[in-house]
């Protein structure tokens, strides 16, 4: 067949009735390019939602837990072994809060292949003094560059230089809640009394806002000594153990597989926040059902366009017939036309997008919330622009299919007899 | 040698009734003949015509081409024997619209793709020659006169140098000046080049001008 007789062809139906070829087109360009920026918004506001969670929350939290013996010791009595026991009133049993052997499992742990890293931590009840007024805290002892590393503290420091808390010994990052109750800034102090009765003083050197009030108003950060000090405790009092893992699949596996072998309580991210995946399931969803919405709707335009291209052109088919064109010759004119149309409207329509997707990328959004986003979040994955092009051609080719198979099958003598 | 050659064609049209148009239609065409095909309306010349250019395949009976039967061959090789060896002008002149006049002239033979496409554009501005038109050869096929189009349609069917052209009524929307013109043409291209022609007309004064005139009733050849 010779391609280029029947592509300069389409190229001179195509040219000639330009103003219909451009909205055709652009039936094309605005669906891509209104499909590439919503999906780029949404799945950029959905990352940044989900980024709310998943980077401040472990893959695996492993801690020791307050819980009743799972055994009671009438359950070990063998003369009660066949009969129906009952047992009144279970208190939990007392349990060190720090982790047993923690040092060694943090170094077994940093060498497991599967983990990205590993952060203790411990947790302390504390009150905040300011003259007579004391203020329910929980000091947590952390290791400040591995938590910036794996689960973002940095960006929620709004004030001050997280490295003078690794530094400095007696120093606080506070919540900007107590901040603000306190009227304390940097460089102030400000004194703790611990749950045994001592009195800490410490230096602020940075305010922390997380966007969650609860947390703001409680939660402050110290470094791992100046946490066990407070508490009284030597070095190798750990009460959390923070994992993050290459893979966040890997969690319940891993969370269960710890604690078969150390005997800890070890959480996984889908435990503690199942309600967060049904947000992103159901979030994912929305975008999907909208955007093919779109793709349809721009699909349908096209078909219309094409289909009235043809009606235009049957004398033209007859034409083409009449001096030794096939119906394959005539079906791939007009498909090929179709073709031309998306790829042309579609390339356009990933401009178009890209432009508006940065344009909103630059658009301020500021929130109380979020204290290191300046502007709207946009996810500019290349696999959305893929998409979009290989819409535009499927659907274009479809939208051009139908009607070319038409004219594929119009026999010129009812064309020529009719006029 | 005959160039076209048909055996007892008939043809029934189903719709609304069944009509039985064309009755035991058998005669030949040698090289070199100008015929013409007279009759009144209806007779079923046209229909004749679309049977014997191979875009009408709904018959009985045997048609051949050069001697090779053609009734019974697929869609593609009756589109390639339309494209190779005949040649055709409408009454209504049917060019593409929104091509130029040596577009349009070209696009059978680039089908054909027997040539380069500088040889295409050669042989064409040459035909057009020939019709005196090569001045048009830039124009837009919707921008020229009824006339024109019809001497461009003829170019176009002389483009691959086929065995037959075939015109159903060529002149039958022209006015006399512009009739007489398109005749001398046909004339000039049968006694110089020894074109085959088959012509349907009503038109007596034309079919006098040809070497043989095939007179139809009621879908009947009566001589």
């Amino acid at each position: 067949m010779n391609w280029s007789v029947l592509l300069s062809i389409s190229r001179i139906h195509i040219l000639s009735r330009i103003k219909q070829s451009v909205i055709a087109g652009l039936g094309v360009t605005f669906g891509i390019a209104t499909f590439i920026v919503l999906v780029s918004f949404m799945t950029g506001l959905n990352g940044l939602l989900d980024g709310l969670i998943l980077n401040r929350t472990p893959h695996v939290h492993i801690y020791n837990e307050i819980l009743p013996s799972k055994q009671q010791p009438l359950d070990l009595y063998s003369a009660a072994e066949n009969s129906l026991s009952f047992v009144h009133s279970v208190k939990p049993k007392s349990t060190a809060a720090r982790i047993h052997n923690a040092l060694p499992l943090l170094k077994i742990l940093q060498g497991n292949p599967q983990v990205l890293g590993v952060t203790p931590q411990v947790t302390a009840q504390a009150f905040y003094t300011a003259g007579t007024i004391e203020l329910n805290g929980i000091i947590h002892g952390i290791n400040i560059q591995e938590e910036s590393r794996l689960f973002k503290l940095d960006d929620y420091v709004m004030e001050g230089n997280i490295l003078d808390l690794e530094n400095n010994n007696n120093t606080i990052i506070i919540g900007a809640g107590v901040a603000q109750k306190l009227s304390a800034g940097i460089d102030d102090r400000i004194q703790l009394v611990t749950a045994k009765g001592n009195v800490v003083p410490l230096k602020i050197v940075g305010i922390y806002q997380s966007g969650l009030a609860d947390i703001d108003n409680v939660q402050s950060y110290t470094n791992l000594k100046t946490a066990q000090r407070i508490i009284g405790e030597g070095d190798n009092f750990i009460t959390d153990i923070n994992i993050k893992l290459h893979h966040m699949e890997d969690a319940l596996p891993f969370a269960r597989n710890m604690e078969k072998l150390y005997g800890v309580t070890a959480v996984d991210i889908g435990t503690a926040n199942a309600q967060f995946e049904t947000g992103t399931t159901v979030r994912n969803i929305i975008t999907y059902a909208v955007s093919i919405t779109l793709l349809i709707v721009a699909g349908f335009g096209i078909y219309n366009i094409l289909n009235m291209f043809i009606y235009e052109k049957m004398n033209d088919i007859a034409i083409l017939k009449a001096t030794g064109f096939s119906g394959r010759d005539v079906k791939f004119i007009f498909i090929s036309q179709a073709l031309i149309i998306g790829l042309v409207g579609g390339t356009l329509g990933l401009l178009l997008g890209y432009s508006i997707s940065t344009l909103i990328s630059h658009l301020p959004f500021e929130t109380e919330a979020l204290p290191t986003i300046k502007t709207y979040p946009v996810n500019f994955n290349p696999a959305y622009y893929f998409i979009g092009v290989v819409f535009a051609l499927s659907a274009t080719f479809f939208a051009g299919y139908l009607p070319a198979r038409k004219a594929e099958q119009i026999d010129p003598v009812d064309i020529i007899r009719g006029q | 040698m005959e160039v076209i050659r048909t055996e007892n064609i008939n043809k029934v049209f189903h719709d609304p009734v069944d009509v039985r148009v064309l009755k035991d239609i058998s005669f030949t065409v040698n090289t070199g003949e100008f015929v013409s095909i007279m009759g009144k309306s209806g007779c079923g010349k046209s229909t004749l015509l679309y049977i014997l250019s191979t875009m009408d395949t709904d018959y009985t009976g045997q048609l051949y081409l050069k001697g090779k039967l053609v009734t019974g061959n697929s869609a593609l090789q009756l589109a390639e024997i339309r494209n190779r060896h005949i040649g055709f002008v409408f009454q209504f002149h049917y060019l593409l619209a929104e091509f130029t006049v040596l577009d349009n002239v070209m696009l059978p033979a680039r089908k054909l793709g027997a040539k380069s496409l500088a040889e295409i554009e050669h042989d064409a501005l040459e035909k057009l020659r020939i019709l005196d038109i090569a001045y048009l050869a830039k124009k837009k096929a919707r921008r020229i006169s009824g006339g024109e189009k019809q001497r461009v349609a003829i170019a176009r069917a002389l483009i691959n140098n086929p065995a037959i052209i075939m015109g159903d009524e060529p002149t039958g929307n022209l006015d006399s000046k512009n009739s007489d013109n398109v005749l001398q043409i046909f004339r000039k291209l049968a006694t110089e080049q020894q074109m085959t022609l088959l012509i349907v007309t009503h038109d007596e004064d034309f079919a006098k001008h040809t070497d043989r005139t095939i007179v139809m009733e009621d879908g009947r050849i009566i001589s």
